[in-house]
């Protein structure tokens, strides 16, 4: 099989008269299997894996010891407490849960649209996803204190004769967040068995063989299979595109419906869907611009990948300065003394600094953007997604902690400060997914091989139509 | 690829439609089995343990007849109801059958001063704050939760004391009303049909139990 070479590395450029190839360098459907498939059967550690994932392992082990210790000793171990009766827990669920929502969209959505970039990233990210929404909902459940009786939550016969309160968001969380878990894991794994199937048949150890020959589910590619498969993969991608939109509507009403001011407002869950989006991409480019230099796949996730990321991060950027500026607005156009109050408190009060850092990381710097440079050049995009991924932090922060810490009554106010427990528990976290991030990249196909060759630019002509 | 295969056995093919039907009915054959062996039904319902002294409910209560307050004093004016010290025993068996073998553990906590060590058999959460007094003097009657205390030789639970137990009769309380000198009647009828004089003796004690989670976990 033939295919067309290129000239040089850049596919960024937009020329009209043909479409910019998705794959660099001449590639064939065997350099495309070698080239992901060769980094899970590397047999010499690499090293700098290893040491990142002897730390994130090491992190891990301090979240569970923490999460331990939470549950031995009670909720008093966190920063929580009157009147920020939801702090760092709740702020790291939102986080977390909004980092999910860039697999889900790239690899539903997007596949609906026929976005074939796509394909290079859509599995990666919806690891990611998974193991985000892992650390999600972790949270909510050391939060109740009580973790023994976590299954309180599952409406089932009891001899209590109680349901769970099916009127309160928090309820709607649960089945929400459960929901995304199990048909993301599912469209993930769906995705994977093609691949699974071809580290199986290159497997050179009976061990390989047998775990990858399991995982395949006797995935012969036959062209029957394939039929099945791919009516299989579009259902449920119909069916995981609703999800992107309505878990986290689901999670911004846990606020909207309390009448706090700060919370009690109508443009919550399309805030909260964009601001999730945002945060989402912003941690592929964190993950793709490492990983694919390290692990050898920039000709596969190119600039064009990451220019077409970094373009989705500006839109939800604007849209969620534009929610900023909403919610400052409708605090004065409302003539509610409260409301105003709490948009004064936020960038003036005692916690404004996080507030300015908030509306810098997320508003200000994705603004460059803008510019192509910054869009096809890996170190700035990588920073600027960090600075998202703190400034997303931050604006959960805001709202959740600021606004409990100054409610109606003055006499009520206090401030909140984390204790250690608090921050070795978000650090462990992040040491959570990386340690499955990590183990994602070297034992499953980082990259959606039988997608990829879909895309490669063939000079034959196919049944008629020329592809290019 | 020389390396060997794994090779799965055949007859798991020839299974796979079982598959289907085992993810079915496995989760339901799960959940009804925990629900089976979680229940208080299961787990609590005839709970009887074997206490110090071989009293014999059968033989005070039932055969000789003695009312349930002779023993149990303060059940009508107290949340908990007193179980009777050595003392009340020896009232009769100083002199009835104080010989007997079966009284040696009580004649020896008479002359020790140290009390009998009764098994509790309806016992209920810490977590739950029941009143005697609240029920017994509204007309529940010792048998609607204790069961037929008169026939047993030793002490059984028979009723479930789940939340959800306590909820169907405080969500409607009119099939266990009855007059308060029959409350400790263990085989009491009433002559009229128990939803009408269950209605009226609710109409006049204003019976009007509340479900509220305070009610019993203050």
């Amino acid at each position: 099989m033939t295919t067309l070479a290129l000239m040089h590395d850049d596919n960024t450029a937009n020329d009209p008269q043909r479409r910019a190839p998705l794959v660099i360098g001449p590639q064939t459907d065997e350099t495309v299997t070698d080239s992901v498939c060769r980094v899970t059967e590397e047999v010499r550690t690499p090293r700098a894996w290893f040491v990142a994932l002897v730390v994130s392992a090491a992190l891990t082990a301090v979240f569970f010891g923490t999460i331990g210790y939470l549950i031995t000793t009670g909720i008093g171990v966190l920063g929580n407490n009157r009147p920020v009766m939801w702090a760092f827990p709740i702020v790291n669920f939102v986080f977390w849960i909004g980092i999910g929502h860039a697999g889900t969209l790239i690899s539903a959505i997007l596949f609906l649209f026929r976005q074939q970039w796509r394909t290079a990233i859509n599995r990666s990210a919806e690891a990611m996803t998974i193991f985000a929404v892992i650390c999600a909902l972790i949270f909510p459940g050391i939060h109740m204190g009580r973790i023994w009786v976590a299954y309180w939550m599952a409406p089932y016969p009891n001899q209590m004769a109680l349901w769970p309160n099916f009127r309160s968001p928090l309820m709607w969380d649960v089945f929400a967040v459960n929901t995304y878990f199990l048909v993301s894991a599912m469209f993930w794994y769906l995705g994977m068995i093609p691949d699974l199937a071809t580290l199986r048949d290159r497997a050179t150890s009976r061990l390989r063989h047998s775990i990858y020959g399991l995982l395949a589910l006797g995935w012969n590619g036959s062209a029957r299979q394939w039929q099945v498969y791919e009516r299989a993969y579009l259902l449920l991608a119909a069916l995981a595109t609703p999800l992107v939109v309505s878990v986290h509507s689901v999670v911004s009403t846990d606020f909207a419906v309390a009448q706090l001011p700060g919370w009690h407002t109508t443009i919550f869950p399309p805030y909260f869907v964009a601001g999730a989006i945002f945060s989402g991409f912003a941690m592929v480019v964190t993950l793709m611009v490492p990983a694919r230099a390290y692990f050898g796949l920039k000709h596969l996730v190119t600039l064009r990948h990451l220019d077409n990321v970094n373009k989705i991060m500006l839109a939800t950027s604007c849209i969620v300065a534009y929610s900023y500026a909403i919610e400052l607005f409708i605090a004065w156009y409302s003539g509610h003394s409260h409301e105003r109050f709490v948009h004064l408190n936020r960038a003036f009060g005692p916690y404004a600094w996080t507030y300015w850092l908030m509306v810098a990381c997320n508003v200000l710097l994705p603004q460059l953007f803008w510019l192509k440079r910054c869009r096809t050049t890996p170190w700035i995009m990588f920073l600027i997604a960090l600075a998202v991924n703190v400034g997303m932090w931050l604006e959960r922060f805001v709202i959740i902690v600021v606004s409990l810490s100054r409610d109606y009554l003055p006499a009520n106010w206090a401030m909140y400060y984390p204790t250690l427990i608090d921050v070795l528990m978000l650090l462990g976290s992040f040491g959570l997914f990386f340690t499955l991030f990590l183990l994602f990249c070297r034992y499953l196909p980082m990259v959606a091989i039988w997608e990829v060759k879909h895309v490669l630019p063939r000079e034959e002509v196919n049944h008629g139509r020329t592809r290019a | 690829m020389t390396a060997k295969r794994l090779q799965l056995p055949g007859w798991l093919d020839r299974i796979r439609p079982l598959a289907a039907v085992l993810l079915l009915v496995a989760p339901l054959y799960a959940v009804g089995m925990i629900y089976y062996a979680g229940s208080p039904r299961t787990t609590d319902v005839g709970y009887s343990p074997r206490q110090p002294v071989e009293y014999s409910h059968l033989l005070h209560a039932g055969e000789l007849g003695l009312d349930c307050r002779f023993c149990h004093t303060t059940v009508e004016t107290a949340a908990f109801v007193a179980v009777p010290s050595t003392a009340v025993c020896m009232n009769c068996h100083a002199r009835i059958a104080p010989e007997s073998e079966k009284l040696l553990a009580v004649q020896k906590s008479f002359s020790s001063g140290d009390p009998i060590r009764w098994v509790k058999v309806h016992d209920l959460p810490d977590y739950v704050y029941f009143d005697h007094r609240a029920h017994v003097g509204r007309g529940v009657g010792c048998v609607s939760c204790h069961g037929r205390v008169d026939t047993m030789e030793q002490v059984m639970q028979v009723e479930r004391l789940s939340m959800a137990w306590c909820l169907e009769c405080h969500r409607n309380p009119e099939p266990h009303l009855r007059p308060k000198q029959f409350i400790t009647t263990m085989d009491w009828i009433s002559n009229e049909p128990p939803a009408v004089l269950g209605r009226r003796l609710r109409q006049q004690n204003n019976i009007q139990p509340s479900t509220d989670c305070s009610t019993c976990h203050r």
